[in-house]
């Protein structure tokens, strides 16, 4: 193999060739190569959580995994959550009740909850705080991130209505 | 509540970077991709004590791909620290490092792997020295300094003062009690390492981007250290991921970048390794502490002798604030008319510590509210009950001359009380089964500067567009906290517009008025005043030329929901987009500035600048925990808190800080710890240095008490620090009300419990902490009457007037 073979990564939707050593990591193609500085780090030993991502649907810690074994799969960033302009519902339940605060672990902590509500509609609160125990957060104290994972939830399963706000209203 | 007088202040509404923060828009440090950018890495000493004998960088340079290896002979030989009395760091090491990771030369190169390569290609030869890695070993080791400067070896200082006559409290008490605590240090964990990007103008002049608190304070640190006018140095600092005193320093590496993208010509990025932030910490010092206090039968204090003996690790840093903040505030929340503190710093050869959340009085707190429980105890009191009784009065002054304003600290009491069961759980709960009280305040905003000066703590400047867009630039730093959003409010309460239509611009030299930094939970309260005051002239201005137009007086006029109208004729009016216009055609292009100085409070005596404050918070906490008497572990499994926040200017954030506060003071009571062997940091990794997750974290019930202070803006006081002082004490009373073993030092581990409840199965006194102090001799006291219980200055506004 080269040292640096053409790989093709599908990203969002979309298939991006990069040309990077087999040792770069996907958390620095994303952020370095491909732009996509959504996706933070804290540690890049795979102990924090926060660059999580999605591969084929799961939770992956990105500072661990090698673009090289990804080549075919789906990978999905904070900035593939929701169509271009609208809001996943977790993004807007973490905005509207005050989730995200340095916003630091946020990208990885939304991903990570995204994961749980495909594989659990209504997930109980113990069940969140078992999803979100390898996500790390210094500012919340935890409390508002499961209430907006849970209100997520119900307003994914149309119990109740989603984003009266709406994105970027304020009252 | 009362928000019905307001349209945006009190509203729970989302914050106004909420957006970009969840879409991953926002652009911290790190964040920054410049063309032609370089990467830097610091090579860092192994060694915690030696002397540098020689540095060759012979081999890093010869590597592909490296622009250029500085070592301390690159920078002018000046020092920078961010107190003024304690400049003692420098860019990188010359002669001598004093910890391990200390700073000693530093590559620029092609990417971040080659720079690594390469810092690890510098030979240096060191000669090594013993390593002091204790307050005892340095007093021990007088013929060892680390540093020349100090109040004797290895005493970076020195403080002791006498309010009253202690001893003749002691004399007339029912009841005299000594303890003494152990407070283990930890560091801030933020999630976001520390970067920084730094860029060269073709004319000579720099940017530096940078995560951190004091935007400010870099500033004037590279001005010093580059040798340079200010004037040619612009600071941004980015949106910070996570601080909590963290990034309140200026550092080296912020220096060090500047100085390679001057060499390079290119942009040049750092961004800190997990163990590197570790070592830079600044965290919470390790304090021992002695306290004596004398009270009546009823619990009254009478008299109060408290000593703190701080490890400061190897530099100054906020040493001197922090070591007198370790005595400041024992006064502000209960009565106690006199007061004696000694205290005293000792360098050692581990990273400095400096401020962390509630900077300096988390470890007093921890050991006066432990002393408190067993004083009541010993009394035969409910420690809640008791504390109610001697909260401090409302407009006086303390014994060490500070200033109570509001003090909701009562309401606070009942309503946890009220809120946990506490009369039915207080000892009545099965074996294994607590609930502990304890009771905090602290200062919104320091209310002296730290370079001392006359002018503005902070300044804010509105501006006007002619679509009715509203611009505010303030020097304020967000840091998670929420500080863009607090001044988006009070600017749109004050000019009656949407937040929406507000944009921040904040924290950045070039354009933004001075604001001394996110610490010391200063911004709500100075920078929300500045803004306020800014936004006041501006409506001012628009009120004068709309009156013209619609042919009223301006006092007839308001703002509110986007239009300027008549307060009795509400139809009579105007939007605000036009209200802007009507006033640029009579004033010129519209700009206010507003800025904001804390009223002069201090006592007249030395070392009286730490610990005035415009106004106080005050919180209590229950804590409820579950003991497993076998293995020692506890498990919280709730915690009520009340905050007293002045008005809560928006009640989401606010709880957002007291259970963030809440989290943290848990993490501190129970796991987190900074140890050291032989110098190295035991467990400098996320892994491994414990902190709650979401399956540690319990069920916190957060309750907001409003006492709408008028020193604060609509009242406001602090939230982002109080909030964590109650914690640990709470959670070490819970723990002895469930197994009956004292825990007098955090963090309150499995295995020290399950000491002392062996203890108490032996029958031996079931308490595991420290049992000795450091000996030393305090200078003699600086002697300034009691100013207990007299009124506050008739300056001081009351709440009458508001």
């Amino acid at each position: 193999m080269p040292a640096k073979p053409i790989l093709t990564l599908r990203v969002n939707g979309e298939a991006h060739e990069v040309a990077v050593p087999v040792h770069k990591t996907l958390l620095e193609v994303l952020r370095e190569d491909l732009g996509l500085i959504g996706t933070k780090h804290g540690c890049e030993l795979g102990e924090c959580g926060t660059c999580t991502v999605l591969v084929d649907g799961q939770p992956v810690l990105s500072c661990l995994a090698l673009p090289v074994e990804l080549e075919g799969q789906e990978i999905v960033t904070v900035e593939g959550m929701a169509p271009p302009g609208q809001l996943h519902p977790l993004q807007q339940a973490f905005a509207e009740l005050g989730a995200a605060q340095c916003g630091y672990c946020t990208p990885g902590i939304l991903l990570t909850s995204m994961a749980l509500l495909a594989d659990k509609r209504e997930p109980t609160r113990d069940e969140i705080r078992q999803a979100l125990s390898g996500n790390i957060c210094r500012c919340t104290g935890y409390t508002k991130i499961l209430e907006a994972v849970e209100l997520a939830a119900l307003r994914m399963s149309g119990e109740v209505a989603g984003g009266k706000h709406g994105r970027g209203a304020t009252a | 509540m009362s928000t019905e007088e307001f349209s945006v202040i009190g509203k729970p509404l989302a914050r106004v970077d909420a957006w970009e923060k969840v879409v991953g828009a926002a652009r911290y440090a790190d964040d920054f991709f410049l063309p032609r950018m370089a990467y830097a890495k610091i090579r860092r000493s192994d060694h915690p004590h030696a002397l540098i004998k020689r540095i060759d960088t012979t081999r890093a340079n010869a590597l592909p791909g490296v622009y250029v290896v500085v070592t301390g002979r690159d920078f002018p030989a000046v020092r920078f620290g961010i107190l003024p009395v304690s400049q003692d760091e420098e860019a990188l090491c010359t002669d001598k490092v004093r910890m391990v990771g200390d700073p000693i030369a530093a590559v620029a190169a092609v990417d971040e792997e080659t720079a690594e390569r390469a810092a690890d290609l510098i030979d240096v030869e060191y000669e090594v020295l013993p390593p002091i890695m204790s307050v005892e070993e340095a007093l021990a080791q007088d013929k060892v300094r680390i540093h020349e400067y100090g109040d004797g070896p290895n005493i970076h200082k020195a403080v002791a003062f006498e309010f009253g006559d202690v001893e003749e409290g002691f004399r007339q008490a029912a009841l005299v009690r000594e303890d003494v605590f152990f407070y283990q240090g930890n560091t801030h964990l933020p999630m976001e390492q520390h970067a920084a990007v730094a860029q060269w103008s073709p004319d000579g002049k720099l940017t530096l981007w940078s995560s951190t608190q004091t935007p400010h304070y870099v500033h004037r640190a590279l001005a010093k250290t580059l040798q340079m006018p200010p004037a040619w140095i612009r600071v941004i600092a980015a949106p910070v991921g996570g601080g909590f005193g963290g990034k309140t320093d200026p550092f080296s590496h912020e220096i060090v970048v500047a100085r390679l993208a001057q060499l390079t010509g290119r942009p040049v990025k750092i961004g800190l390794t997990r163990e590197e932030v570790f070592y830079c910490h600044r965290g919470r010092h390790p304090v021992s502490m002695w306290v004596k206090t004398g009270v009546t039968k009823n619990g009254e204090i009478l008299a109060m002798h408290f000593r703190s003996y701080v490890d400061g690790g190897a530099y100054g840093s906020y040493g001197v604030a922090s070591l007198l903040y370790t005595g400041a505030l024992q006064t502000v929340t209960y009565r106690v008319p006199r007061y004696k503190f000694e205290g005293m710093r000792a360098f050692t050869n581990k990273p400095p510590c400096g401020p962390k959340r509630g900077h300096g009085t988390p470890q007093p707190r921890y050991a006066l509210e432990c002393h408190l429980d067993k004083i009541a105890e010993q009394l035969g009191l409910d420690p809640a009950e008791m504390r109610r009784r001697i909260v401090v009065d409302e407009y006086t002054k303390t014994a060490n001359h500070l200033t109570i304003t509001t003090c909701g600290l009562r309401e606070c009491i009942d309503r946890v009380v009220e809120a946990s069961g506490w009369r039915e759980k207080h000892g009545k709960l099965p074996y294994g089964k607590g609930v502990g009280f304890a009771c905090s305040s602290y200062l919104t905003g320091a209310g002296l500067p730290i370079y001392w000066n006359d002018m503005p703590h902070s300044g804010a400047i509105v501006k006007v567009d002619r679509g009715g867009g509203v611009a505010v630039l303030c020097g304020a730093t967000e840091i998670g906290q929420g500080s863009d959003s607090v001044l988006t409010y009070v600017v749109a309460e004050q000019l009656g517009i949407d937040p929406k239509d507000i944009r921040m611009a904040t924290a950045d030299s070039d354009l933004t008025p001075v604001d001394l930094g996110s610490y010391s939970s200063r911004v709500t309260l100075m920078a929300g005043h500045a803004a306020a005051r800014a936004a006041e002239r501006m409506r001012i201005l628009i009120h004068e030329a709309v009156a013209k137009k619609l042919e009223v007086v301006p006092g007839e006029l308001v703002s509110r929901g986007g239009r300027v109208f008549v307060k009795d004729d509400p139809e009579r009016g105007v939007s605000f987009a036009e209200a802007a216009v009507l006033a640029e055609t009579m004033h010129g292009t519209l700009a206010c500035a507003g800025s904001y100085t804390p009223p002069k409070r201090a006592g007249k005596f030395k070392g009286s600048g730490v610990g005035p404050s415009p106004c106080y918070s005050y919180t209590a906490c229950v804590a409820e925990v579950s003991v497993d008497p076998d293995t020692g572990e506890v498990t919280v499994d709730r915690v009520w808190i009340a905050h007293d926040v002045g008005r809560a200017l928006n009640p989401l954030l606010v709880e957002g800080q007291v259970e963030g506060s809440v989290y943290m003071g848990l993490g501190e009571a129970l796991m987190e710890e900074q140890v050291f062997r032989e110098g190295l940091h035991k467990i400098p990794s996320m892994l491994e240095y414990k902190s709650p997750t979401t399956l540690e974290t319990p069920e916190i019930y957060t309750i907001l008490v409003e006492t709408v202070d008028p020193e604060g803006p609509f009242g406001a006081k602090e939230a982002g620090q109080g909030p964590l002082l109650p914690v640990p004490p709470a959670v070490a009373n819970a723990v002895y009300d469930a197994v009956g073993a004292r825990i007098d030092e955090v963090p309150i581990s499995p295995e020290k419990v399950a000491r002392a409840v062996e203890l108490k199965k032996q029958g031996k006194p079931a308490r595991v902490g420290p049992e000795r102090l450091p000996v030393f001799t305090f200078p003699e006291p600086v002697k300034v009457a009691s100013a207990f219980g007299e009124a506050a200055d008739p300056s001081v506004k009351r709440k009458t007037q508001v």
